[in-house]
C-alpha cells in the first residue's frame, strides 16, 4: 500500500486516497470548436508510460483535496507531491510533462483557437 | 511418563510437571504443555500422519516449523475446525483433536494409494494432458479430482471467534527473533527508536535454541536470549510479539503480521481475540528471518522416518523427543553434525553419517573433527541410493560415489535406521525480501540465493542474508539493527557485538539429485504437491524452459508451504536438465501471504452487523412499529411496502399506489442526497453543470436537473432549490450523492478553481416526508398556518419557508408522482415529529404511506427515469427523450461537446420507449432481452433490455420501460422477450402510461 504524503494533512495510506488518473490533461477552453478527435485525446486517451507518470490523486478521506503525485509506475517510488495548479519541480517529472504528444496537441488547439478569436474579431 | 516412548528422560523446554492428553485420528495419547502437536506425536512414535497430494504414498512428519510440507492437519471439529495447518506449528493443549487430511478412507487403508503403483501414468502435466477433452466435462472431472487431492475441509458453520485488527507506526521494524534479530532490536532500541520485532514462534533465540551447548558473552546461548527479551520488553517503545507470523510485505514498507493470541490455549478466553491481524507501517526494516534447511533429492526420500536434520535435533534438544532410536545421518555439509552431536549428547544411536563429500573436504571442520573423537562412524563420499521401509523407514543402502559424483560405484552397504536426518545445505528465507521486490543473487559457495538489492527501506541480516554462523548474526545484527534506526532518524552508537567462540565449518558439496544404481524409487523434490525430480526433468525435456512454466506444469512450489524445502532444489535440477547455471534458470515470484491466514483474521470485527454501517431515516421506528417491510438503498434501509394484515406484496403495492392517486399518500423520503451549494458564483457552477440554464432561476423556486459526465452520459438527476441569490438546495439520487458530491467538488478545484462556490453534504441534516394525491394540500393546511399553499404563492416548482406542525420547514412543491404533491423538509432531529404529526392530521383523510416499491411504480406510470435503472452509464438525454432538458444554446456545460460526436448521434442508440405486455396481467421481467425477430435458439439479434416493469393497479394492467435500438422509430411494432420458460411478447409504446398531459399535478 502507498504511502501518500498529502500536501494538506501529510503521510497516509492510499486507502484514503482516490485516483484520478493523468495530471495535465487540459480541457479545451472552447469545446465546440475542437474536432471529435481532439476532444477523444481529452476525453479518453491517457498516457500509460511504464515509468514516471504525473497523475491526480485526491484525499477524499481526509481533506478532499485534489492535488498531483509524480510517480514511478513500475517502482512505485513517489518523486514528488505538488498541487494542482502546479508544475512538478522535479527535473525528472518535469520532463515527462513536457515531452508527451499531449503538449503537441494542445499546441495546435490553442493555435486553432487563436485564429479562430481572429476571425471573429476581423 | 512411560506413556511416551520416544520422550526423553530430561531435556526440552516443556513442561514435564503437566501432561495433556489429546486425540489424533480418534487415539488418545499424552504429551507435554509446550509441545507441538508434532513434537508430542514423534514422542509417541508416530511419524506417519498423512499422505501425498498425488500419489497417497505415506509421510511422515518432515520438519519442525513453517516449512512442514507434509504434516498437514485438520485440526478441531464444528465450527472451529480448521484444515491445512502444520502439525510442526500446532500447540500442543488439554483435549485437542486432530486429524489426517488427504486420507480417504483412513490413513492407513488409503483407496487413493493405488495410484503409486500407476504413477508411470501420472506424470508432470497429468491433468492438463488427460483432463482437457472433452471441455464439457472438465467440471465434473475436477469435482472428482478435488476430492481426491483433498486439502481438508472449511468448516460450514459461522466462525464463533473474535479476530481484531491493529494498526501501527514504527521506526524500525524487526522480522525475526532469532540472534541476528534479537542483536537487531537490542541496537535500534538503544537508540530510542521506536521498534517491533516478530517472531513467529512462542520462543525466542531461534535455532540457538535447540543448536546444543554455545555460549555468548560467556553465558549460555539461551540465557543470553532471555536476558535479550526482557530487556526490550522493558523498554516503553519497544513492542515484543511471540506468536506473531509476518504474512505480507507491500509496497513503501507496509506490512501484515498475524499474531496468534490465543490459539495455544484450547479453550479461548472469552475477553481475548482469537488471532489479531497487524497492519504496520515501518520507516525501516530490518529481516532477520532466518534459513530453512534443504532436503536431499535420493530415491524414497519421502518415507516416514526420513526428516530435515535440524528437524531431528530441534525435537531432541526443544522438545526432549527422540524421533528415531537408530538414526542415520545423510548431508553435504557440517551443519547435521551438529545433529550428531545432539544424538550423541542424548545417549541416542548414531548408525553412521553418510557424507557426500570426500574426507578431504570436510575434516578440518570443527564439527566433524567432533563426531570423529566421539567415533560415530562416517561414510565420506558415499550417498543412500535406496531406502527400505513402506510406512516407515527401517534402512537404506549406500555405496561410494563415482569421482564426479554423477554415479555410484562399488559394492552397497546396508544401514539399519528408523530416522534419517538429512541436510542439503541451507536455503535463506528471502520470502519477504523477495516479496517486496528485492532481488537475489546466487552464492555459489554456499550453494543458496541471498538478497542482492533492496527494493524497500530493507536491510537482511543474519542466516536469511546468508550469515549462517552465530558471531556473524549477532555481528551484522546489531550492525543492522543500528543502520536501519538511523536511516529512521534515531542517534546513538552501535553497542559492542558479543562474545562467541568461532566455529570453523567446510563448505558443502552441491549435489542436487543424488546419484543410484537403479532407475527404481522416486526422488520427491516438492513434498507437499508430489513433484519428483523426474516430473522437473519430463518438464524441461517437454520444452518448459522458463522457470515460471515449470513451477505451472509441475505445480512445484505451489502448495500452502510455497515451496520453502523445495524450490531451490527444484530450480537446481532445472538448471543441469537444461545445462544451465542456476541463476540463469532465475527464480519464481513469492506472493503473500506467506502462510495460510484465515479469513476470519482479514475480516476482523467487520462481520454480521458490523460488516457495513446501516443508515436508517429519522422516522425509521415509526417504519418498524407500522409493520413496514425493508430494503436495501446502498447503505439504507429504506421502508418497502406496508403490508396490512395478510396483504400480499402485490395487494400492499396496489393499494399504496392507488391511494397516493386518489387520497393521500406519504413517503419518507429523507434518504434522498442533499448537498448544500453556496457562494457568489453558486448559479453560474450549477449553470455548468446541469445541461438546462440556471442563472435565470428565479429565488423560492426549483428545477429538475440532469447531469452528465464529460463522455455525454447521464451521471445523476433531481430537484435543486434557489434559496437565496447565492444559496442553493441541491438533491440528488440516494445512490449516488457521494458520487456526486465528488464530482462538484472536482470540477470546483481542478477544472474552475476561479468560481466561488461550496459544498456540503447536508443528506442526514434534513428529515422528508413527501406527501402527495389530491388531499395532499387539504392535509399540509391542517398543520400550517404560516405558508400560503394556494397555486399563486407556492406554484409547481415552488419553495416556501415557515412551520408544519410547528417545525421550522422548508416546503417544496415538486412531484415525483405526477400528483400534487410537497415535500415537507425539516431538520431531522424533528423528522419523527413531522411523520407523527402528519399520519394523526392524515387520517381523516385515510393517509397511506407508501414506500420504496410503490414510489417505483408511481413515476414509472408517468415515464420518469431513476438513474441507474433506465441509465447505465451509457445513455445520453437524447436517448431518453429528455433533449427538452439539454439548453443547447448555453455555451458549454459538463458533457456537451460529447453530445454532438458522431458516436451519441447514431440513429440506432438505444432509446428508451414503453412495453405493454401482450397479456396485460404479465409483468415483463426486468432485464429480459427484447429481440425483433423471434428464432428457435440464440443467437439472435438483440434490440435491448426491459429496464423498469411493474404491475400498475392505476393502470389496470402491467406496464414497462425498456432501451430499445432506435425504439422511437419502433412505437406500435410487436417485439418478442425470448425466455427459458417461454417467450412473451409486448409493444412498443411512449414511456407514459398515467396522466400523459401531466393534469394531475395541480391536484
Amino acid at each position: 500500500m502507498l504511502l501518500i504524503d498529502c500536501p494538506w494533512c501529510g503521510p497516509r495510506d492510499d486507502s484514503e486516497f482516490q485516483y484520478g488518473g493523468e495530471a495535465h490533461k487540459r480541457r479545451p477552453p472552447a469545446p465546440d470548436q475542437v474536432s471529435d478527435a481532439v476532444w477523444a485525446d481529452y476525453l479518453f486517451h491517457n498516457q500509460n508510460p511504464k515509468g514516471l507518470y504525473l497523475e491526480r490523486w485526491r484525499h477524499s478521506a481526509g481533506c478532499r483535496r485534489w492535488f498531483n503525485i509524480a510517480r514511478d509506475t513500475v517502482s512505485h517510488a513517489v518523486l514528488e507531491v505538488y498541487p494542482a495548479d502546479a508544475l512538478p519541480s522535479n527535473a525528472a517529472a518535469r520532463a515527462v510533462y513536457e515531452q508527451n504528444w499531449r503538449r503537441e496537441n494542445e499546441a495546435a488547439a490553442n493555435a486553432a483557437a487563436v485564429a479562430e478569436t481572429t476571425e471573429i474579431g476581423a | 511418563m512411560s506413556h511416551q516412548p520416544y520422550r526423553l528422560a530430561s531435556g526440552g523446554h516443556i513442561d514435564r510437571d503437566h501432561e495433556i492428553e489429546f486425540t489424533f485420528n480418534g487415539r488418545l495419547y499424552r504429551g507435554h504443555p509446550g509441545d507441538t502437536l508434532a513434537s508430542a506425536l514423534l514422542a509417541n512414535g508416530v511419524h506417519f500422519v498423512g499422505r501425498g497430494f498425488k500419489y497417497h504414498r505415506p509421510r511422515g512428519i518432515f520438519a519442525a516449523g513453517a516449512e512442514e510440507p507434509n504434516a498437514l492437519i485438520q485440526l478441531g471439529h464444528g465450527p472451529r475446525t480448521e484444515p491445512n495447518l502444520r502439525a510442526t506449528q500446532v500447540a500442543l493443549y488439554d483435549g485437542l483433536t486432530a486429524t489426517s487430511q488427504n486420507v480417504w478412507p483412513s490413513l492407513r487403508f488409503d483407496l487413493a494409494s493405488v495410484n503409486q503403483w500407476v504413477s508411470r501414468f501420472l506424470p508432470a502435466g497429468f491433468y492438463y494432458k488427460t483432463f482437457m477433452w472433452p471441455a464439457s466435462q472438465w467440471m465434473r472431472y475436477e469435482h472428482v479430482i478435488r476430492k481426491a487431492a483433498g486439502l481438508g475441509k472449511a468448516p460450514t458453520d459461522r466462525d464463533p471467534d473474535r479476530y481484531e485488527k491493529m494498526h501501527d507506526h514504527v521506526d524500525v521494524l524487526i522480522v525475526g527473533g532469532g540472534p541476528a534479530g534479537l542483536a537487531a532490536a537490542l541496537a535500534a532500541a538503544a537508540t530510542g527508536a521506536r521498534v517491533m520485532v516478530t517472531e513467529a514462534k512462542a520462543g525466542f533465540g531461534g535455532h540457538i535454541c535447540f543448536d546444543g551447548a554455545q555460549q555468548i558473552d560467556g553465558q549460555p546461548a539461551a540465557e543470553w536470549v532471555t536476558a535479550a527479551v526482557a530487556k526490550l520488553q522493558a523498554m516503553p517503545e519497544v513492542t515484543v510479539l511471540p506468536r506473531t507470523t509476518v504474512t505480507g510485505y507491500y509496497d513503501h514498507n507496509y506490512i501484515t503480521a498475524l499474531e496468534r493470541v490465543t490459539d495455544h490455549l484450547g479453550n479461548t478466553p472469552t475477553h481475548l481475540v482469537r488471532q489479531r491481524f497487524w497492519k504496520i507501517r515501518a520507516k525501516q526494516v530490518v529481516l532477520a528471518t532466518g534459513a530453512i534447511e534443504r532436503p536431499l533429492v535420493f530415491a524414497d526420500n519421502d518415507r516416514p522416518g526420513i526428516m530435515l536434520a535440524s528437524a531431528v535435533r530441534e525435537y531432541v534438544n526443544s522438545y526432549g523427543v527422540l524421533p528415531g532410536r537408530e538414526t542415520v545421518i545423510f548431508t553435504n555439509n557440517d551443519d547435521a553434525y551438529r545433529t550428531a552431536l545432539a544424538l550423541d549428547d542424548a545417549h541416542a544411536r548414531i548408525t553412521a553419517i553418510v557424507d557426500l563429500r570426500a574426507e578431504a573436504d570436510a575434516v578440518a571442520g570443527d564439527l566433524v573433527a567432533a563426531a570423529r573423537d566421539r567415533g560415530i562412524k562416517t561414510y565420506f563420499n558415499h550417498a543412500i541410493i535406496a531406502v527400505s521401509g513402506h510406512r516407515r523407514v527401517t534402512g537404506c543402502s549406500i555405496m561410494e560415489l563415482a569421482e564426479d559424483g554423477t554415479t555410484v560405484t562399488g559394492p552397497v552397504t546396508s544401514l539399519v535406521a528408523d530416522c534419517i536426518a538429512m541436510s542439503g545445505g541451507w536455503s535463506p528465507s528471502v520470502h519477504l525480501f523477495s516479496q517486496s521486490r528485492g532481488t537475489l543473487s546466487w552464492d555459489d559457495e554456499q550453494a543458496c540465493f541471498i538478497p542482492d538489492v533492496a527494493h524497500e527501506a530493507t536491510v537482511s541480516v543474519g542466516a536469511s542474508a546468508g550469515d549462517f554462523s552465530l558471531a556473524g548474526a549477532l555481528k551484522n545484527g546489531l550492525k543492522g539493527g543500528m543502520e536501519a534506526a538511523r536511516a529512521s532518524g534515531a542517534k546513538g552508537r552501535q553497542p559492542a557485538a558479543p562474545k562467541v567462540d568461532p566455529v570453523t565449518e567446510m563448505p558443502l558439496r552441491a549435489i542436487w539429485q543424488v546419484p543410484t544404481n537403479a532407475g527404481k524409487g522416486k526422488q520427491f523434490v516438492d513434498f507437499q504437491n508430489d513433484v519428483t525430480a523426474a516430473d522437473i526433468r519430463l518438464a524441461a525435456q517437454e520444452g518448459y524452459l522458463s522457470v515460471e512454466h515449470t513451477k505451472r506444469y509441475t505445480t512445484t512450489g505451489m502448495g500452502t508451504d510455497q515451496g520453502r524445502t523445495s524450490n531451490v532444489n527444484a530450480l537446481a535440477i532445472l538448471a543441469n536438465a537444461r545445462d544451465a547455471h542456476i541463476p540463469d534458470v532465475g527464480t519464481t515470484t513469492f506472493r503473500p501471504p506467506l502462510e495460510p491466514v484465515a479469513i476470519g483474521a482479514f475480516a476482523g470485527r467487520a462481520v454480521g452487523g458490523q460488516f457495513e454501517p446501516v443508515r436508517s431515516t429519522p422516522m425509521d421506528p415509526w417504519h418498524h412499529a407500522n409493520g413496514a417491510t425493508f430494503e436495501h438503498v446502498g447503505q439504507w434501509m429504506r421502508a418497502w411496502y406496508y403490508p396490512r394484515g395478510s396483504e400480499t406484496m402485490r395487494e400492499a403495492v396496489d393499494r399504496e399506489c392507488v391511494a397516493a392517486r386518489t387520497g393521500v399518500g406519504i413517503l419518507d423520503a429523507s434518504t434522498l442526497g442533499k448537498i448544500d451549494v453556496k457562494g457568489p458564483d453558486a448559479a453560474e457552477f450549477l449553470n455548468r453543470i446541469y445541461t438546462n440554464g440556471w442563472l435565470k432561476l428565479a429565488v423560492g423556486r426549483a428545477r429538475y436537473g440532469l447531469m452528465l459526465g464529460e463522455d455525454g452520459m447521464v451521471k445523476d438527476d433531481g430537484v435543486t432549490v434557489r434559496l437565496a441569490e447565492d444559496h442553493f438546495h441541491m438533491t440528488t439520487t440516494t445512490g449516488g450523492t457521494a458520487a456526486v458530491l465528488d464530482w462538484l467538488e472536482e470540477w470546483s478545484q481542478t477544472e474552475w478553481p476561479d468560481l466561488q462556490v461550496y459544498f456540503t453534504s447536508v443528506t442526514e441534516q434534513w428529515a422528508v416526508a413527501s406527501i402527495c394525491g389530491p388531499k395532499a394540500r387539504d392535509l399540509l393546511a391542517e398543520l400550517s398556518d404560516d405558508i400560503d399553499l394556494s397555486d399563486a404563492a407556492l406554484p409547481f416548482m415552488g419553495v416556501s419557508t415557515g412551520t408544519v406542525a410547528g417545525l421550522p420547514a422548508r416546503v417544496f412543491r415538486i412531484s415525483f408522482t405526477g400528483e400534487l404533491s410537497f415535500e415537507i423538509n425539516v431538520p431531522s432531529r424533528h423528522g419523527l415529529a413531522l411523520w407523527t404529526a402528519l399520519m394523526a392530521a392524515g387520517e381523516k383523510y385515510d393517509i397511506t404511506p407508501y414506500g420504496t416499491e410503490s414510489m417505483h411504480v408511481l413515476r414509472a406510470e408517468k415515464g420518469f427515469i431513476i438513474v441507474g435503472q433506465e441509465t447505465d452509464g451509457s445513455v445520453t438525454p437524447g436517448d431518453l427523450g429528455m433533449d427538452w432538458i439539454v439548453a443547447s444554446k448555453k455555451a458549454d456545460f459538463v458533457g456537451k461537446r460529447s453530445l454532438a460526436r458522431t458516436d451519441s448521434l447514431r440513429a440506432d442508440r438505444k432509446q428508451l420507449v414503453g412495453l405493454l405486455s401482450t397479456d396485460p396481467e404479465v409483468v415483463l421481467p426486468e432485464g429480459a432481452q427484447v429481440v425483433a425477430d423471434l428464432k428457435p435458439a440464440p443467437p439472435m439479434t438483440m434490440l435491448g433490455h426491459v429496464t423498469s416493469s411493474y404491475y400498475s393497479a392505476n393502470c389496470g394492467r402491467s406496464i414497462a420501460m425498456a432501451l430499445i435500438a432506435g425504439g422511437r422509430a419502433r412505437l406500435g411494432e410487436t417485439v418478442h422477450l425470448p425466455l427459458s420458460d417461454g417467450n412473451l411478447t409486448a409493444v412498443v409504446t411512449e414511456p407514459q402510461f398515467f396522466d400523459p398531459k401531466g393534469e394531475r399535478l395541480n391536484g
